[in-house]
């Protein structure tokens, strides 16, 4: 009787694949109808922005040499990646710039922008030599301090930070100088008297919506780090309610929500967020949390944006990825080479924390032994990390 | 310049991006002096670059790309240089497609290059994008054999040059041979139509009826002689094909194999219709060859080593033959004396084989799709 199950099974076989489906991940199609939206551009050509940006070229093109144009267009297409979350507008500021930064002296407007750009490539040691470049031209350029500052704050360097907060106390408005200095007092074990500073910042007649908001999310990090949850939650809402959408922003009360273990408040915050990776990665941390299904197909979606931006050669989003691995993967050891390789360009509190909680799960200390020593030497106040290191300490003893 | 930018700037521990910069994905396979390419590009770069949203509507429609399909096509090959030796390699008209990446659909280019001698060193300048987008990356992909390079263009390392290994003669007709098995056992209709003609060869006909093979020496013997008859066939008609001494529209030689499958089907039931099935095996053996003449041109054939594809991927086929003979043979064989074997296996089997190729034959010589495919 094996025969019949024989060549039934060849026929079988035949069918089956015969009549197996075609779609195949990656396999380009041929749309149906013309009228098929395929791509909708973030910007339509009747936009205000648009149009702006439209007749700065048109500037440009009919007076290719005046590179006050040029400045202005690259400065509102950094504007514009900002507003968006879209890089590709970075690259077409720094596009605008290619004339005058091909010169042998560039002018520092252009040096500057350039360094903006740099610094959010998290090329920070480019975006710095650039920032110097300006400063020797134009020791009085407060936007030249105060990225400066804030690029030191990033990598950690908070006496370098500080240095660069205080010539802003002569060049920019003194809440500005104040915000500057009180960020990185707050992490350096002053989170109190900074706490205070900038509460009273936020009082001061004249600050712009923007700047507010800066002060609020800096005040409600401050508190999250110092486990104060109810005054956090209060400068999050602040923040919320000024009405600016800020990637930031969301990212931030993101975590501080995912830390209070109130994952469906986070579900709600950003279910429609799915654009951006840092935000994505936020809800399906979330989803995960909830045991939501729709965790299943984010997680996909997210490693093949890591995928993608891993072959492009960049490394902008190590830290999420390195989290992503951790905490949805579930792979420590990828996710602990991956936030050391973190560690080299940023040492912000969170990039602390990844490479503890990453270590801790590989079972790595010499890893655990970097970050216990850089949060001496800089007296940083964080009580999520003091949790970590005890629980290290208790897994020694 | 306003500190307002500066201030809203700072904050940029995360990633806000919700898109990725600037990318297009660029795949080359070499082989010999062609190369098969395939060019991902964003619609949106594209947009920014030629224009594609012609109503400004901000939505771009497959209208309004297919509108532009010259556009894109002279833009894409204006920047992209591909040089064999000192000579320019030259792009025939592409082909239009859709894909969608993880930031949104990208304008697929389906390409064949032709270079004037055999690629040995292939140099490749890239310069899309890089005078709008400061920070586009050209991701490329080269396929030379087995070997997989890849590299970044930008605007800093626009150029890069590739020196190919030389594919061993031995490597290549493994490939080939690789190829014709793989043929053979995956060709439904191949299998089919041998199977169809090996059922009866462990039975006898006498008297009007189905008795045995009295022995299994003598059942091998007929198996040899409609393998071997089959075999020399398809041989002579690939070898044929393949060297461009006869040529035959595909469409009535796939259909004439879908015919040669019913008719073997058939002829299991009507024992009459062909009594030497040998003779079978050659007739239409000839066809089969045709078929796999047309996959090997499929396959690629470097003008260089002609006769060595050939050969192997002809070995190939024969070896894939001979292992579904070996599986074959003993099992029917201990089946043959089974009431199963005589009238489920042979009679309905063959049957069903013949319904089967019907459907093929009416797809084929019609043009339909029947079965889902």
């Amino acid at each position: 009787m094996i025969g019949i199950p024989t060549l039934g099974r060849l026929v079988a076989t035949g069918w089956l694949v015969l009549s197996a489906p075609s779609v195949t991940f990656g396999e380009p199609f041929l749309p149906q109808l013309d009228g098929q939206v395929l791509e909708r551009l973030p910007v339509k050509a009747t936009d205000p922005v648009a149009r702006e940006l439209k007749s700065l070229r048109a500037s440009l093109l009919h007076d290719p040499q005046n590179v006050n144009v040029a400045v202005s267009l690259a400065t509102k297409l950094i504007e514009q990646s900002r507003s968006e979350g879209d890089p590709r507008f970075l690259g077409q500021a720094q596009a605008v710039l290619v004339p005058w930064l091909n010169q042998g002296t560039p002018p520092s407007s252009a040096i500057l922008l350039r360094a903006m750009i740099r610094q959010h490539a998290h090329e920070f040691d480019l975006a710095l030599a650039d920032l110097d470049a300006v400063l020797n031209l134009q020791p009085a350029n407060a936007q030249a301090w105060l990225t400066r500052a804030s690029i030191y704050q990033v990598q950690g360097q908070y006496e370098d930070a500080r240095r660069a907060c205080q010539p802003l106390l002569r060049l920019a408005g003194r809440h500005v100088a104040l915000t500057c200095l009180g960020d990185i007092a707050g992490l350096t074990g002053q989170a109190t008297i900074s706490r205070q500073m900038l509460t009273a910042s936020l009082e001061r007649a004249g600050i712009s919506t923007r700047e507010r908001l800066w002060i609020l999310i800096i005040l409600a990090e401050m508190a999250a780090r110092t486990g104060d949850a109810k005054a956090a939650e209060k400068h999050f809402l602040d923040a919320q309610s000024l009405g600016v959408k800020d990637h930031y922003l969301l990212s931030a009360y993101a975590d501080f929500l995912l830390d209070q273990g109130r994952a469906q408040a986070v579900v709600t915050l950003l279910q429609h967020e799915t654009r951006a990776d840092g935000l994505l990665l936020r809800l399906t941390l979330a989803e995960q949390a909830l045991h939501l299904p729709a965790s299943n197909g984010h997680i996909a979606e997210l490693t093949a944006r890591f995928a993608a931006s891993r072959e492009r050669g960049t490394r902008v989003h190590v830290r999420e990825e390195a989290r992503f691995t951790l905490a949805l993967l579930h792979d420590p050891q990828t996710a602990l080479t991956l936030a050391q390789a973190n560690w080299e360009i940023q040492k912000e509190p969170w990039d602390a924390r990844l490479l503890l909680e990453t270590a801790l799960a590989a079972e790595s200390h010499p890893a655990v032994m970097l970050v216990i020593t850089w949060l001496h030497t800089n007296h940083v106040e964080d009580m999520r990390l003091q949790q970590l290191l005890a629980q290290f300490q208790e897994g020694k003893s | 310049m306003r500190l307002i930018l500066a201030i809203a700037m700072l904050l940029l521990g995360v990633p806000a991006w919700a898109h990725k910069p600037s990318d297009s994905l660029l795949s080359l396979t070499v082989q010999h002096d062609r190369i098969e390419g395939r060019w991902d590009i964003a619609l949106r770069d594209l947009d920014d670059a030629i224009g594609l949203d012609a109503d400004g509507d901000g939505a771009i429609t497959w209208g309004e790309i297919r509108s532009t399909h010259d556009n894109i096509t002279a833009y894409a090959f204006s920047r992209l240089t591909i040089t064999s030796g000192e000579m320019r390699c030259t792009a025939q008209a592409p082909r239009h497609m859709i894909d969608n990446h993880t930031d949104g659909a990208y304008a697929v280019l389906l390409f064949t290059m032709t270079c004037p001698t055999a690629i040995k060193a292939l140099r490749a300048d890239y310069r899309l994008l890089f005078d709008l987008d400061a920070q586009h990356k050209g991701l490329l992909r080269l396929t030379h054999g087995q070997d997989t390079t890849t590299a970044i263009f930008s605007q800093e390392s626009p150029t890069h040059l590739f020196t190919l290994g030389e594919i061993s003669m031995w490597r290549q007709a493994q490939q080939y041979t690789h190829e014709g098995v793989w043929h053979i056992w995956l060709g439904y209709d191949h299998v089919l139509f041998l199977l169809a003609l090996l059922l009866p060869a462990v039975l006898r006909r006498t008297e009007g009826r189905w008795n045995p093979a009295p022995d299994f020496w003598s059942a091998f013997l007929e198996v040899l002689a409609i393998v071997t008859a089959f075999t020399i066939a398809h041989s002579i008609t690939l070898g044929l094909a393949t060297l461009g001494l006869i040529a035959l529209p595909s469409r009535l030689v796939e259909s004439a194999i879908a015919a040669s499958v019913v008719f073997a089907g058939i002829s299991n039931v009507y024992p009459g219709l062909a009594q030497r099935r040998q003779l079978v095996a050659f007739l239409f053996g000839l066809i089969h060859g045709f078929g796999f003449a047309s996959v090997l041109s499929d396959l690629g054939l470097p003008r260089g080593s002609l006769v060595l594809s050939l050969v192997s991927f002809n070995v190939g086929v024969e070896a894939g033959q001979l292992a579904i003979v070996a599986m074959f043979l003993p099992l029917a064989y201990g089946l043959r004396k089974s009431w199963a074997y005589q009238r489920l296996v042979l009679v309905s089997g063959s049957l069903g084989i013949a319904a089967l190729a019907s459907t093929w034959l009416i797809e084929r010589a019609f043009d339909l799709k029947l079965i889902p495919l």
